[in-house]
């Protein structure tokens, strides 16, 4: 922390270079990607009282909100939400091992990193195929 | 050994950091109700995308769906709460922008599951 907002700074001290410096660790890269997926599935959260909103208004109120949420720009969203979900759950997991102990091989940490991003990716994939290829909507 | 703490302190055993493990733990007992819960969550936006809002309506109407979903929203948003705070904590050093994201996210959550909650039950009774 380079600065204490309750002591102001006399003389601006050196600092050794850490963020810019070095290379990013996959390890740093989950741990990162959890807390941003997690501030996006907050706002997602605000997503999901608007659409029971929509739903409990009746027909008008679906429209509405497909009128937004079902064109390019609102899918691509959804989506960045949907891949939020998947690994913000499979990561969410791991902090869950940790807990109890496991994974925290440098070795283990950092296969499981990749196979997290691999995995998430693939999870949210294959969401929107399932709905693209009419798998979808068997609650009919 | 004399101190100058009181046994009511003593026994809190929280020291100068006010709280103690209550902030890990509830973000974990909320963590592990997500899992059943966002899997069933899953399912249902699966289950509904493309169909109509009747499907929606007399889907969220039965009793253990709106249970669910309810359950849904709550732990979303404390686990949502819990985890901001984390952020702030770590971002905001100074002390009156702490106090005010945090009242904003406080506000913020309870609005949005009040909400939610809302429109559940207005769906439930419609």
């Amino acid at each position: 922390m380079a600065e204490t907002p309750q002591r102001p700074v006399a003389h601006a001290r050196p600092l050794s270079p850490h963020m810019t410096i070095y290379r990013w660790p996959v390890t740093m890269m989950t741990s990162i990607t959890h807390r941003a997926t997690g501030t996006g599935l907050s706002i997602g959260a605000v997503i999901l009282a608007w659409w029971l909103v929509c739903i409990s208004n009746g027909p008008e109120g679906w429209q509405s909100f497909h009128a937004i949420w079902d064109t390019p720009l609102g899918l691509l969203l959804l989506f960045g939400l949907t891949w939020s979900l998947v690994y913000h759950f499979l990561n969410g997991v791991r902090h869950l091992a940790w807990d109890m102990g496991y994974g925290f091989d440098k070795r283990d940490a950092e296969r499981n990193s990749v196979i997290i991003f691999a995995l998430s990716i693939l999870g949210a994939l294959a969401i929107f195929a399932a709905v693209w290829t009419g798998h979808a909507g068997y609650l009919q | 050994m004399s101190t100058a703490q009181t046994p009511l302190h003593k026994v809190r055993g929280m020291g100068s950091s006010h709280s103690g493990t209550g902030h890990f733990w509830h973000e974990r007992v909320t963590a592990v109700a997500l899992i059943p819960l966002s899997l069933w969550f899953l399912y249902v936006m699966l289950g509904l995308a493309g169909t109509s809002e009747v499907t929606a309506l007399q889907f969220l109407a039965h009793p253990w769906n709106a249970l669910l979903m309810g359950a849904f929203v709550c732990f979303s948003l404390w686990h949502a709460y819990l985890g901001l705070q984390v952020v702030v904590d770590d971002y905001a050093h100074a002390a009156g922008a702490k106090i005010s994201l945090m009242l904003l996210i406080r506000f913020s959550v309870i609005a949005t599951g009040a909400t939610c909650l809302f429109a559940i039950v207005r769906i439930a009774a419609l």
